[in-house]
């Protein structure tokens, strides 16, 4: 293995598919600076023209919730059918919906 | 050959020699997102030669396309500049030859998109934003480098120094150019250098790094005058076309 503090820091990418979708997470890239992590990112995710937009940002940036915590925090929603907007009729023709 | 066409056959050229140079550096690169680019920077380069020699074949009229262009002429027959064709060396050294190629290819090819051949005139245009984004790429990493360690930086200047004495060839004009120019297909090259200049040292500002002292220049890829470094890379390039001719797969 190499030395990790040498590693270049990691940074999560994300691509925007075409006008009107939202960015979606489609993995990471490392790089040393901003400019570095899209240039990384443009190369890497859209090459087979995936996208039309990219955000990147720090991957040590990101706050996540513990998993040791989960139960606390999603099983309360499990028996909350009633949530789910399930009773409406959705017409033919929507798509990203 | 006549004029026109031995113009376009330079710019596939050009275009072909530096997509095989960038190609062997798969697998190699200092990491696997550098590896992609550097991979992506010669697909652009190798689709750009697709054209301009399918072009050269077309206005040749012998029956040759861009394949029989690429992999069955001999290394006096190619008439890239010497600056494509020069070896990797270490990454310093490949991303200096890339600032002072893609550089001088976006300006060729943003002033190439007016010329009277269309054909011509719409590769340029398609190729022009390829190349505006190698060019950023390659300045980006120079100022890295150059503004990085003391290690990062030596490489940085040896490697502007290999490349350096290449610069001149690109903006040359010959009769070839000059014909071209004349019809109208062509642009003055020449006319090119004081934007290149500008933008070159722009980036070595930011980079930290001073303009390479001024050297006589090494000229003579135009007219098949090629640096020892061609022949070994035209060997890879064609052996299969060579050991296989008319392989398909």
């Amino acid at each position: 293995m190499s030395d990790p503090s040498k590693e270049w820091p990691l940074w999560e990418v994300f691509v925007r598919g075409k006008g009107g979708l939202s960015h979606r997470h489609v993995g990471s890239v490392h790089a040393v600076d901003a400019k570095m992590a899209l240039e990384h990112a443009r190369d890497t995710y859209t090459r087979r023209m995936e996208g039309v937009s990219l955000w990147v940002l720090p991957s040590a940036q990101i706050v996540a919730s513990d998993p040791g915590d989960a139960g606390a925090l999603f099983e309360p929603a499990e028996d909350k059918v009633y949530r789910h907007p399930t009773f409406y009729k959705i017409p033919d023709g929507i798509t990203h919906i | 050959m006549d004029a026109i066409a031995t113009y376009a056959l330079r710019l596939g050229d050009d275009s072909l020699i530096l997509g095989q140079r960038l190609s062997e550096w798969c697998g190699h690169a200092p990491a696997l997102e550098v590896d992609l680019s550097l991979a992506n920077v010669a697909l652009d380069q190798v689709g750009q030669a697709t054209h301009f020699l399918n072009l050269a074949g077309e206005l040749e009229g012998e029956g040759r396309d861009g394949d029989a262009l690429a992999f069955r002429r001999d290394v006096m027959d190619f008439t890239n500049c010497l600056l494509v064709e020069q070896p990797n060396g270490d990454f310093a050294q490949t991303i200096a030859r890339q600032l002072l190629f893609s550089h001088y290819q976006e300006l060729l090819f943003t002033a190439l998109t007016a010329s009277s051949n269309t054909s011509i005139a719409a590769i340029a245009a398609k190729a022009v934003k390829e190349t505006s984004y190698h060019a950023t790429l390659a300045s980006d990493w120079v100022v890295r480098l150059g503004d990085g360690t003391d290690e990062s930086k030596a490489r940085m200047v040896a490697g502007l120094d290999w490349m350096w004495r290449f610069a001149d060839e690109l903006f040359a004009m010959d009769d070839v150019d000059a014909a071209a120019l004349k019809d109208g297909v062509g642009v003055d090259k020449a006319a090119l250098r004081p934007a290149w200049d500008a933008r070159i040292d722009a980036t070595l500002a930011e980079a930290t790094l001073v303009r390479p002292a001024p050297r006589r220049a090494t000229t003579g890829g135009r007219i098949g005058h090629h640096s020892e470094h061609l022949g070994h890379l035209l060997s890879d390039m064609q052996f299969l076309q060579r050991a296989y001719p008319g392989a398909t797969w």
